[in-house]
């Protein structure tokens, strides 16, 4: 079977979930003829039609709005954002329309916004955000952000199945650098469950999205040059958080850091340490370490790039830091 | 009152309604007004848990253009469109339980005042205070209706204040742009709170932002209920044979504040007893059928009385009912079974409400 790139995964994704579901369809700006920004999109209005692939006007509000309305009639919206930096746009539509209408007015609201995320491509300030943290804080919202092909495409299907609103990050460095075999048939990885990257015994990573690919190359590093045995827990849910399996983890090797490229202040990290506190703290045999993104706007020079957000080397660093406490 | 003369029903010219017909737009007018008499009693009495929003003088535009859908189609109502959803189906009951943010409210206890909706059966939409935000969400409750090629229409309200928000622009053109069978009612009341509508927007009639959007905008009198019927009537048949979105000023006059604590200190001197003097829609339309359509004023009293019984008995029903159970609150975020309660909730920490530790001061209802 053909390796698939993590992109194609996400398409195939879509496109079975669209021959599936004739509730399901796309909105986005320029996902139609031109097929998306990135491409996510190619070939989907060939197979369904300009009524279920629509190229929207530049309306963030507008159409994860009509999205929401949409839900509720019984539709299955999927809003592409172009880049997730977008998403902010749609920040007020999102958090005080779509995430409270079930809880506040019992209205089903069964709806996808996905979009390109994350750094590492030179994209500068507004084309390489990472806002999930924004959203975490928003009861009724759900929040994935998967590191494999395998798990882009089995979790965009969760997503369209899901009966409330899930925003799909993903990350567009991954796009066309990772492929793999996918597993045949309707390949679905439910959301909520974390996934055990890497088996270790002294020291465990919490990571998520692009850097499940440096804290295993930091593992690696590590088993080689220091001989500590790290496990890497991708959480590929972050809302809701698999708390189970954080606590497996901590309770197996005792040290964890937490590695995320978002940045430090208010970030999710902070959420996993808290939990961590009030859940395992007696097993911890050193505080809970992170690596994020330094507090300032993704600068756009390589060199300032490379410097802001986490590399291989940090996590590395910090690793041996927590091994030796 | 000369700005709305031209837009007036002609009283000689055939409503296109029966004489039922005529009667029904004065049951739901005058439900709408004694139904708001008597949350104002109830508010006083500090019954009402929050704020109260009054539709004084706004009926006709609420209640005419409601009268123009069908049960099928969706409605978007505001806050000043306590008529409309009476029209659609909701009930004073569940008003007053909303009101008095009762356990068995249509949110129970969860969203205040006349935010509630029903999209299975009578099919209007509970509303958000983000003003704008109603019109995406319609452009897409109607966008399904076109994919499912169903013969349904969709109608959302917005005042004048919120045709300054983006969320309005981007509805509205969206909704446009893929012919959306939508019919947009601007009830243009000259206020948004304190902001009167010279300094919310400088063009002379909201209806000609409708040629931006490349769709017809049409204005009529919002306090002449035939009017606000009839003008309703031709958008949402234009709607229905895939025409798509007209936008719909109804002028109009709010004679209440914002909510019931404002004051209106920044209303002209007279121009709100001019209003009701001059132009309330209740007494014009009471002139007009026992006018040019022959209804006699004991037949209007007979609505009234019985309006007033059918509140009564369900403000009887309304203040005995119960206040929420507490723990309801944590269910119903997602539609997934209820997750277990947090730690710190679970491990004894539990919240001040569940002891009852709120100090005396902490709100009008003793729960």
């Amino acid at each position: 079977m053909a390796e698939v790139t993590y992109l194609e995964a996400i398409r195939q994704g879509l496109y079975e979930e669209m021959e599936r579901d004739p509730s399901v369809f796309c909105m986005g700006e320029d996902i139609g003829a031109y097929g998306g920004a990135f491409k996510v999109t190619d070939g989907l209005l060939e197979r369904f039609g300009a009524d279920r692939v629509i190229d929207t006007p530049i309306s963030e509000t507008g159409f994860v709005g009509a999205a929401a309305g949409a839900a509720h009639m019984g539709m299955r919206p999927v809003c592409e954002m172009q880049f997730i930096d977008f998403l902010s746009c749609a920040y007020s539509i999102l958090t005080n329309y779509v995430a409270t209408a079930r809880y506040r007015a019992f209205l089903p609201c069964p709806m996808v916004v996905r979009g390109p995320s994350g750094g590492y491509v030179r994209g500068g300030p507004f084309h390489s955000q990472n806002p999930e943290a924004a959203f975490l804080h928003t009861p009724g919202l759900k929040i994935v952000y998967p590191s494999t092909a395998s798990d882009a495409k089995g979790m965009i299907k969760s997503a369209v199945r899901d009966d409330d609103c899930v925003l799909f990050f993903e990350h567009k460095y991954l796009y066309r650098r990772i492929k793999e075999e996918l597993p045949e048939g309707d390949h679905v990885v439910p959301i909520g469950k974390a996934r055990l990257a890497r088996e270790g015994k002294d020291l465990s990573i919490i990571t998520y999205a692009a850097t499940v690919w440096k804290s295993l190359e930091a593992a690696e590093q590590l088993e080689r040059e220091d001989g500590l045995s790290v496990e890497v827990l991708d959480l590929r849910s972050l809302l809701p958080m698999d708390d189970e399996a954080i606590v497996a983890t901590v309770k197996k090797t005792s040290r964890v850091l937490i590695v995320h490229e978002d940045t430090a202040t208010g970030g999710i990290a902070g959420e996993i340490t808290a939990r961590i506190n009030e859940l395992a703290f007696e097993w911890l045999d050193a505080p809970v370490r992170r690596v994020a993104a330094h507090d300032v706007p993704l600068p756009y020079a390589p060199q300032l790039e490379d410097f802001v957000l986490p590399q291989t080397p940090d996590i590395v660093r910090a690793a041996r830091w927590l091994a030796a406490y | 009152m000369a700005v709305t003369s031209a837009l007036a029903s002609d009283p000689a010219a055939r409503p296109g309604l029966s004489r039922d017909q005529l009667l029904d737009l004065y049951y739901w007018m005058r439900l709408t007004r004694s139904l708001e008499e008597r949350l104002v009693n109830l508010y006083r009495q500090t019954k009402v848990v929050g704020g109260l929003f009054r539709s004084l003088g706004q009926e006709a535009c609420a209640v005419g253009s409601a009268y123009a859908l069908r049960r099928e189609d969706v409605l978007s109502p505001l806050i000043r469109n306590l008529g409309s959803m009476l029209v659609k189906g909701a009930t004073p009951l569940e008003v007053l339980k909303q009101y008095m943010a009762k356990g068995d409210s249509p949110t129970r206890g969860r969203e205040l005042n006349i935010h509630f909706g029903d999209v299975v059966d009578r099919n209007f939409v509970g509303q958000i205070s983000h003003l704008g935000d109603m019109v995406p969400v319609m452009a897409g409750v109607t966008l399904s209706f076109k994919l499912r090629q169903e013969p349904r229409v969709g109608l959302v309200y917005v005042g004048d204040g919120a045709t300054s928000t983006g969320a309005f622009h981007e509805g509205i053109n969206f909704a446009a742009v893929q012919r959306c069978p939508l019919v947009v009612v601007v009830e243009n009341n000259r206020y948004a709170y304190s902001t009167p509508i010279a300094k919310q927007c400088a063009a002379e009639r909201l209806a000609d932002k409708a040629a931006g959007y490349g769709i017809p905008g049409v204005r009529a009198d919002g306090n002449d209920v035939v009017a606000a019927y009839q003008v309703t009537r031709d958008a949402v048949a234009r709607a229905r044979r895939g025409e798509g979105v007209t936008l719909v000023e109804l002028l109009t006059y709010r004679r209440k504040g914002h909510a019931e604590h404002d004051n209106q200190s920044y209303v002209v001197a007279g121009e709100i007893d001019r209003w009701a003097r001059e132009n309330d829609p209740l007494d014009r339309y009471v002139q007009r059928l026992t006018g040019s359509d022959g209804i006699a004023t004991a037949e209007l009293q007979a609505i009234d009385t019985r309006v007033l019984a059918e509140i009564d008995e369900a403000t009887d029903i309304a203040e005995r009912s119960a206040p929420p159970e507490p723990r309801d609150c944590l269910t119903g975020v997602y539609a997934d079974p209820p997750a277990a309660p947090a730690l710190w909730y679970r491990e004894g920490v539990q919240s001040a409400v569940d002891r009852h530790e709120r100090p005396a001061s902490w709100g009008t209802h003793d729960g």
